[in-house]
C-alpha cells in the first residue's frame, strides 16, 4: 500500500509535466518525478523495526551478529545519496534555459515559442 | 543583488561561521558519522550563499570571486581523479582503498581509519560546494539588470 | 507505521496544490513542503544521511527557483486549454497507474527488505564484511566510496558537466540582448 501511494505521486508529476503550458509547472513536474522516485528506492530497503547501517561502540563491543539481522539495506542509500544532488544540478540548468527564454520571448508559455526556425 | 537590514546583517556575520564549522565536521567525520562528503559540500556553499543574500553580492564577490570559485571546483575533481590513479599506482586496481589494505590500516571508529575513505570525502565536499556557489553567484550577476521585456507577441 | 501514511498524504496534496495553483510563487513554496515531507520520511525509513542531505538539497533548490519567479511575470497563462489532449494524457496515466500497482503485487511487503528474500545479494556482503574490509563505520560511505566509487566518479561528473552547461547559458547579457528580440 505504501507503494501505491508513492507511485501515485509519480503519476502525479507526469501529469503535471505533460499537460501544463507554463514552463516553470513542467520544471516542478519533474521535481515532484525526482522525489517520489527517491522515495520509493528508499521504501524498498526498509525492515521492520531495523536500525540504520551505522556500527556504533555499542554494536562494535556486543558483536555485530544483532547488526547483522537487524539493519536495512544500505545499498538504495547509496544510490540515492548520489541522485538527490544530481537532481539539483539538473534543476539549475532547467531553470537557467527557463530565465533565457524569458528573456528573450517575454513569456513562459510554451505554445507561444514558435520561431526555433529563426 | 541588494542587502538585507542591518539586524539581518549582524546575525548572519555571527552565524555563517557556525555554518561552515558544521559543514567541514560533517565532511570529516563522513565515515563514522552520518553525512559524507556531499551533505557536507552543500553546508559549505550554504554558508556563502547566506552571505551573499544579506550582504549583497558585490561582497561576496571580493572575497571569492568567480574564476578563483572556478579553479576550486576543478581542483577538487582533480583530487578525486588523482585518488583513484594513486590506486592504481600503488595498489595494482583502479580506485582500491591502499592505504587501508597497505600502509596505514588504524582502528575502526577512530578518525584516522578507513584509508582513501576521509581523503574522498574532502575532495568531494570541495568540489559539490564550489560548484552550488558557482552556478547562484551566475545566477545572481546575469539578473541584475533585470528589466521586464515587452511581451514581443502582444497577447496577455 | 501511520506516521508513513499520514507523511504519503501531506505529500500528496502538497503536489495537488502545487499542479493546480495558478500562482507560480505558491507552487514553488508547495515544492519546498514536498520536500520536508520527504526528508521526515527519510528520518523515519532509517536512513541518515538522505534525510541530511535532502533537506539541505531541497533549501538550495528553493532559493534558485524563487531566483527565477520572483521578479518575472506571474499571471498564469489562459487560453484555451486542449480538452481532448488533456483528457487522453488523464486516460493514458491512469491505466499506468493500474498497471503498476499490478506489478507492485510481485514484490515482498513493505517492511521486508528485497536482500532478505534474495540468496547471494550484494547487500549482505556489504553489511558483513564492510567494517571488516573497509574500516569505516558508516556502511553507506563505504559502499559508495569504496565498494562502488566508479558511481561516484560518474556522478561527479555528471555534477560537473551541468554546473558547466548552467554557467554557459548564464553568461552575462551581451548588450544585442537589451534591443528588441529578433524576428
Amino acid at each position: 500500500m505504501p507503494y501505491s501511494l508513492c507511485f501515485l505521486l509519480f503519476m502525479l508529476g507526469l501529469y503535471c509535466a505533460v499537460v501544463k503550458k507554463n514552463m516553470v509547472k513542467i520544471v516542478i513536474g519533474i521535481m515532484v518525478m525526482e522525489y517520489a522516485v527517491n522515495l520509493f528506492l528508499i521504501m524498498l530497503g526498509y525492515r521492520t523495526g531495523g536500525t540504520a547501517p551505522i556500527i556504533d561502540k555499542g554494536q562494535l563491543e556486543a558483536g555485530t551478529g544483532q547488526f547483522i539481522s537487524s539493519s536495512v539495506d544500505p545499498l538504495p542509500q547509496a544510490l540515492v545519496l548520489t541522485a538527490i544532488v544530481i537532481s539539483l544540478g539538473s534543476l539549475a540548468l532547467l531553470i537557467s534555459i527557463c530565465i533565457r527564454v524569458y528573456d528573450k520571448y517575454g513569456t513562459f508559455d510554451i505554445t507561444q515559442i514558435r520561431r526555433l526556425k529563426g | 543583488m541588494k542587502g538585507m537590514t542591518i539586524i539581518v546583517k549582524t546575525i548572519s556575520s555571527w552565524v555563517k561561521m557556525l555554518i561552515f564549522l558544521f559543514g567541514i565536521y560533517i565532511i570529516l567525520f563522513g565515515h563514522l558519522t552520518p553525512g559524507g562528503g556531499f551533505a557536507g559540500g552543500v553546508i559549505l556553499a550554504s554558508s556563502y550563499i547566506l552571505l551573499m543574500l544579506s550582504f549583497g553580492r558585490e561582497f561576496v564577490e571580493e572575497n571569492l570571486p568567480l574564476p578563483l570559485a572556478s579553479k576550486l571546483d576543478c581542483l577538487g575533481a582533480f583530487l578525486f581523479a588523482m585518488i583513484a590513479i594513486l590506486g592504481l599506482v600503488f595498489g595494482g586496481t583502479f580506485f582500491v582503498n591502499f592505504l587501508y589494505q597497505k600502509y596505514l590500516p588504524g582502528q575502526p571508529l577512530e578518525l584516522i581509519s578507513a584509508g582513501t575513505i576521509p581523503l574522498s570525502n574532502i575532495a568531494i565536499g570541495l568540489k559539490v560546494g564550489a560548484s552550488l556557489f558557482l552556478v547562484i553567484l551566475t545566477l545572481s550577476i546575469c539578473c541584475k539588470d533585470f528589466k521586464p521585456n515587452t511581451p514581443s507577441d502582444g497577447k496577455e | 507505521m501511520a506516521i508513513f501514511y499520514i507523511l504519503l498524504l501531506f505529500m500528496i496534496i502538497g503536489a495537488i496544490i502545487a499542479i493546480e495553483t495558478s500562482n507560480l510563487l505558491s507552487s514553488v513554496i508547495c515544492i519546498g513542503a514536498i520536500g520536508f515531507g520527504a526528508s521526515i520520511m527519510f528520518l523515519f525509513l532509517r536512513a541518515p544521511d538522505i534525510a541530511i542531505t535532502q533537506i539541505v538539497v531541497e533549501v538550495l533548490g528553493l532559493i534558485i527557483m524563487i531566483r527565477a519567479t520572483i521578479s518575472r511575470d506571474l499571471t498564469f497563462i489562459s487560453g484555451d486549454k486542449e480538452f481532448f489532449g488533456t483528457v487522453i494524457s488523464v486516460v493514458i496515466i491512469f491505466v499506468i497507474f493500474l498497471a503498476g500497482v499490478q506489478v507492485f503485487e510481485t514484490l515482498p511487503d513493505f517492511g521486508t527488505p528485497i536482500f532478505a528474500e534474495t540468496p547471494g545479494a550484494a547487500s549482505q556482503t556489504y553489511i558483513e564484511e564492510g567494517l571488516q574490509r573497509t574500516g569505516a563505520a558508516n556502511i553507506v560511505a563505504s559502499v559508495i566510496l569504496d565498494y562502488r566509487a566508479y558511481d561516484t566518479l560518474g556522478e561527479t561528473t555528471v555534477l560537473f558537466t551541468s554546473i558547466i552547461g548552467a554557467t554557459v547559458i548564464l553568461r552575462k547579457k551581451a548588450k544585442k540582448l537589451l534591443e528588441e528580440p529578433e524576428l
